[in-house]
């Protein structure tokens, strides 16, 4: 490599962010333009009224079902109150993986992170939200692998068929949550998410929590 | 089709070059399948008879290590009925292929070891002393600091020829460790993009987008580090990389670009990845150890984000990922993302390195949802007859030449894609 080229490298420029959000992208030039529709999530499904006691099984299989409807309805905020302070969101890269921290993964996220993930599909100048998104989540085969008195480990499938602008995907896979007995409901201490195709060719991005 | 010299102009493109499929067919041909392409990393194939599959322009092709340790490039086709020999992406194949269908079986260097009934073939011609029997290899196979690459050309510039300055990509990336080496994490995400090879070039160098394309992003990354910081915490490094995409025009216009010939480039660095905190510093210190103050500095200075070899590869050295195209038609193209692990670094320093790979690199990445939606719509908008030609007129005349190599005096100037396309002009055979 020649002195010029090697000497250009070293001169660096560090962008320090935190600027107001004005100065940046579309609504610099046109403060009021946004590519897409309001971010409004729709109404809060209704919560299935199972005595907590009576039917655990009934109960854990609540909750999921609620959950999914979260994503659904995206209903976002609410889907992250779900987790526990220190809840994870992890969907691995591969099955064999036993950790989120150092493991290549799809997802693998804090509530920071996830409210990131948030802050971004309802911003409004999130341009892949302008077409028309949906999604319709089935959860079954839950299976209660462990119920101790603070603490459930929950083994359940999904089937997710997602629609984006007239293309349908489907992504299927298994959930494994380790749930909080939490005032009389349950918080998530970490859902994780083995993706069937987590290692197939993705057609475009997965823009939320599956 | 038009003649290719009529498409393309110093300062504007037809938009059929992104569109058109005899353009491509003949891109695949005079570019994919002539050029040095990436096959892989030695590590992905670590025993003998390790094997990792890879499409180079059309041509499905199997990298494998012999038991002398050599690594081969071959064709994935058995000579007798033309069928793969490997169906899997990666595996073993112990000390020899064989075909499924009729068990001709071949070293690991592709040469032709039995055949069922052999005696069948008495009096043909294709009988073992002939080539035709083995398996192609690919005509030339090389490899810098463990990346391997295959040229289907047995005629052409030599890789370090072909790498030129940009091989600083895999120095930029080895030299980082204090043992000089990575290694493949044995993960490969694949995306695929919905928009023709060339917006994925263009758009790794294109300063302009970032603060427009990946503001939501920018923005709910930066309220969230705000928001950490006035509680008192310290937010991990990967908020100010995702935060710093929401930067102002102003600023990303002060982040210079290098062109070399045959298009390569570097968008030079931004994110400033030495933060002062005890992990780094030991890092540091390593690295002294390993280099002495001078080198070590030398090699944690540079100033790079992304080094792009044309017309396929985005290497993002200082994080140790890259991101190779396989281009499948006009408007479709697979993109395989790898991340490759520091030898001899804490494991803080890969996770720092490991994140922005799940946050930007993973196929939920929040930064590339909105980049592919804009070339999904660029592809079909170039579908128009709006309009006939695509503009690169920004900063025209307005960079520094230092030899062959370009410096942008604007981090924005189109001078990324100007040099792409002189490039491909001249593998195309025609003059801008």
């Amino acid at each position: 490599m020649s002195d010029p080229l090697k000497n250009r490298l070293l001169e660096d420029v560090v962008i320090f962010s935190g600027k107001p959000e004005a100065d940046t992208g579309a609504q610099a030039l046109a403060s009021d333009h946004s590519p897409r529709a309001r971010y409004r999530a729709q109404p809060l499904p209704a919560r299935s009224g199972v005595s907590i006691e009576k039917d655990l099984q009934a109960q854990v299989e609540q909750f999921l079902f609620y959950q999914s409807e979260l994503l659904d309805t995206k209903n976002w905020q609410a889907y992250i109150d779900l987790f526990a302070d220190e809840g994870v969101y992890w969907m691995p890269a591969r099955p064999e993986q036993t950790e989120w921290l150092d493991s290549p993964s799809i997802f693998a996220e804090d509530k920071e992170l996830m409210t990131v993930r948030m802050g971004r599909i309802i911003h409004p100048n999130a341009w892949s939200q302008a077409p028309l998104w949906e999604t319709s989540h089935l959860v079954g085969n839950v299976v209660i692998d462990e119920a101790a008195d603070t603490k459930l480990h929950v083994r359940s499938r999904f089937q997710v068929q997602e629609l984006r602008r007239d293309t349908l995907r489907s992504f299927a896979g298994t959930y494994r949550h380790t749930l909080r007995r939490h005032a009389g409901d349950f918080r998530i201490e970490l859902q994780r998410v083995d993706l069937m195709n987590a290692q197939a060719p993705f057609d475009y991005t997965i823009q939320a929590w599956v | 089709m038009r003649p290719i010299a009529e498409l393309i102009e110093p300062d504007r493109v037809h938009r059929t070059v992104y569109t058109d499929q005899e353009i491509f067919d003949r891109e695949i041909d005079q570019i994919f399948e002539t050029v040095w392409v990436y096959c892989g990393h030695e590590s992905q194939v670590k025993a003998p008879g390790d094997y990792h599959t890879v499409q180079i322009g059309r041509q499905p092709m199997i990298m494998v290590r012999d038991r002398e340790r050599r690594i081969h490039v071959l064709y994935n086709r058995c000579p007798h009925r033309g069928v793969e020999l490997c169906g899997a992406v990666s595996g073993n194949t112990g000390s020899s292929f064989v075909c499924s269908y009729h068990a001709w079986s071949f070293h690991l260097d592709g040469a032709i070891r039995g055949i069922p009934l052999p005696h069948g073939y008495d009096g043909t011609r294709m009988t073992a002393a002939n080539p035709d029997c083995s398996v192609k290899r690919a005509a030339r196979v090389d490899s810098y600091r463990g990346f391997v690459f295959a040229s289907l050309a047995s005629d052409g510039p030599t890789l370090a020829e072909f790498l030129g300055d940009a091989r600083i990509a895999f120095d930029d990336m080895c030299d980082r460790s204090p043992e000089g080496e990575v290694e493949v994490v044995p993960v490969c995400h694949r995306v695929v993009q919905h928009s023709n090879w060339k917006f994925f070039m263009e758009n790794q160098l294109d300063a302009l987008h970032p603060s427009v394309t990946h503001q939501s992003t920018g923005v709910a990354a930066s309220k969230v580090e705000r928001a950490l910081k006035a509680e008192g915490k310290e937010p991990p490094l990967y908020y100010h990389y995702l935060s710093t995409f929401a930067s102002s025009f102003d600023q990303w216009d002060s982040v210079q670009t290098v062109n070399f010939p045959r298009g390569h480039g570097i968008l030079k660095g931004y994110m400033g990845l030495r933060p002062a905190d005890p992990d780094t510093q030991e890092y540091t210190e390593a690295m002294y150890r390993a280099y002495g103050a001078e080198r070590a500095e030398q090699y944690l200075g540079r100033s790079i984000h992304h080094v792009l070899i044309y017309p396929y590869l985005s290497v993002q050295s200082p994080l140790q990922q890259l991101r190779c195209l396989r281009p499948l038609s006009p408007g479709k193209t697979l993109s395989e993302i790898w991340h490759f692990r520091l030898k001899g670094v804490s494991p803080a320093i890969y996770r720092r390195s490991l994140w922005y790979f799940n946050l930007v690199n993973s196929p939920a990445t929040m930064i590339n949802a909105d980049d592919l939606e804009n070339w999904t719509k660029g592809q079909w908008g170039l579908q128009s007859k709006g309009g006939e030609w695509v503009s690169f007129h920004r900063n025209f005349g307005q960079d520094s030449c230092e030899g062959d190599i370009v410096y942008s005096n604007n981090g924005t100037s189109e001078v990324v894609m100007r040099n792409q396309f002189a490039a491909w002009a001249k593998y195309m055979a025609v003059t801008p």
